[in-house]
């Protein structure tokens, strides 16, 4: 087995340790892609409300 | 010693240019940590002697694992300060956790699951510390569901902030619960994961994700709270001057 | 006032509420009732397996009976305003949530207490075993009650209610079950259960010194 091959099977155990890696890959980057959307999206909604004009509802 | 240099962090614009000044730099680093722990965890840790390659799951299940009762503990230690200090910034700090906490223990039991099927046989067994992290996902759940319960988010903070400190307490009771019936419901055989004494060629990978992981929650926690603080301190100009300047 | 008497106030005034709604009070009771007699239907009747399960069972109806129960403990006074006051007006909370957790128990965990005792033999139990069970019940229906109190304080009229109480406090509760199942589970075997009773009633003790703090946050948090 070339190099790359036996790294990816992983001695048999390729796919256990291939979808925990890539579980935690998923994980991971959706927990900074999520916020990061999220906070553009809340700029963007504050920023059409000041256009509209001032609104000082209280509760958060 | 004089603490009043730190009253100006409590106020939330200062917090979010703090965000925004370090997010970049833990970004940088939690990637070169996780390249380096990758590299020493896929390649150059040698084979597990029983359990052949399907050990390298635990470079990212332990981390994982640990890294769910830390930011636990985080939550509820902001949880506290938020209920005894009323601070604004420690209820973001409280909500903010939960979702990271929670994502953390979700990603422990699968690959611990995943990593139990090689070892064991099955996708699940009554395992002590199996059972305790999917307890812990349902704590989380918990927070979560009350910090979107309350139509007022500081309101939803501090009774998320409750709830996890009522959860802390348990915690430790809970774990020890959970160890004792899992002792009586199977063997003392083969129900935990092994802890022999770990060579150090595997051990160094594995502090070295444990350091990614904890350097990319501080980077998240920090993307996360923005959002919070934004939320928080809607009305303030400093918050529309912000939007104005993003534009719509 | 002493404490006593403000914990007795409150928990009279849970009384009088309990003898004019007569049904309402009755609906732990059914539901316990109710929950123990599914298990016969989806498990059968074979005697073996009954007894085996028969603690277990009573145990788990009897957690829930208490999960969702405790919805209404806060619910009649935060409807009608009078929780505000309380809060407001500087009422000893920390009592309150005291007495709320005894009447709780009275009207809720007692009554299971009792009833376990037909419906766990209708499943089969041991006779020998109703000591353990009754003693096991009795210690961690005051725990339930005492948690479930400021879980219920934490979670009045919320969108959600009853089922999010009890998603909430089903996870807190799973110390409690597992000593008292497992008390009797060794009883059965001949086992000693001093130590599983000794730790629920640690329990007890524990929650009996922090949990009405937690209901006297919670109520504030909610009421503020």
């Amino acid at each position: 087995m070339s190099g790359l091959e036996a790294f990816l099977h992983m001695g048999g155990y390729g796919a256990y340790v291939w979808s925990s890696y890539g579980l935690a890959a998923v994980v991971l980057i959706v927990n900074v892609v999520l916020p990061r959307r999220a906070e553009r999206a809340t700029l963007r909604r504050l920023a059409r409300r000041e256009a509209l004009g001032e609104s000082h509802d209280t509760t958060s | 010693m004089n603490f009043a240099f730190l009253h100006k962090y409590a106020a939330l614009m200062h917090c979010y240019r703090l965000s925004r000044a370090l997010t970049p730099w833990l970004a940088g680093a939690s990637v070169l940590l996780f390249a380096w722990g990758l590299v020493g965890g896929l390649l150059l840790a040698p084979a597990d002697y029983q359990q052949g390659d399907s050990f390298r799951i635990m470079y990212v299940h332990v981390p994982a694992a640990w890294m769910s009762m830390f930011v636990y503990m985080a939550m509820a230690v902001a949880g506290g300060v938020a209920l005894i200090w009323k601070l604004k910034i420690a209820e973001i700090v409280s909500r903010a956790c939960a979702p990271l906490g929670a994502s953390f223990t979700f990603l422990a039991l699968v690959t611990g699951s995943i990593w139990g099927k090689p070892m064991w046989g099955t996708w699940w067994v009554w395992d002590a510390r199996l059972t305790s992290e999917l307890i812990l996902l349902f704590l989380y759940l918990g927070v979560i569901a009350l910090h979107g319960a309350l139509d007022d988010r500081r309101a939803g903070a501090r009774a998320g902030a409750v709830l996890a400190l009522i959860g802390v307490v348990n915690i430790p009771i809970i774990h020890y619960s959970v160890e004792w019936w899992s002792t009586l419901h199977q063997g003392s055989t083969v129900t935990k994961f092994a802890k022999p004494s770990i060579h150090i060629d595997m051990l160094i990978p594995l502090l070295v994700m444990i350091s990614a992981f904890q350097c990319y929650f501080a980077w998240t926690l920090l993307v996360r709270m923005r959002s919070e603080i934004l939320a928080y301190d809607r009305n303030a100009s400093w918050v529309r001057e912000l939007s104005r300047e993003h534009g719509a | 006032m002493k404490p006593f008497t403000i914990i007795a106030a409150v928990v009279r005034r849970e009384m009088l509420r309990a003898v004019r709604n007569q049904a309402e009070a009755l609906y732990p009771l059914l539901f316990f009732a109710l929950c123990v007699l599914m298990f016969p239907f989806a498990l059968g009747t074979d005697s073996a397996l009954l007894s085996r399960v028969a603690a277990g069972v009573v145990w788990v109806a009897a957690l829930l009976a208490s999960a969702l129960s405790l919805e209404s403990l806060f619910r009649a006074d935060y409807a009608d305003g009078t929780l505000e006051v309380l809060v407001v007006g500087g009422a000893s909370l920390p009592l309150l949530g005291l007495g709320k957790a005894v009447a709780h128990w009275l009207l809720s965990g007692l009554p299971v207490l009792l009833l376990s005792i037909p419906l766990g033999l209708s499943l089969e139990l041991q006779p020998a075993l109703l000591g353990t069970l009754l003693a096991t019940l009795a210690l961690g229906g005051v725990c339930m009650s005492l948690i479930g109190a400021a879980i219920s304080a934490l979670t009045v009229g919320l969108r959600g209610g009853g089922l999010l109480l009890a998603m909430l406090i089903l996870p807190l509760y799973i110390p409690v079950l597992i000593f008292g199942a497992s008390a009797t589970a060794n009883a059965a075997l001949g086992l000693p259960v001093a130590g599983e009773l000794y730790f629920l009633a640690g329990l007890v003790v524990l929650a009996l010194t922090l949990t009405p703090w937690a209901t006297a946050a919670a109520l504030r948090i909610r009421m503020s």
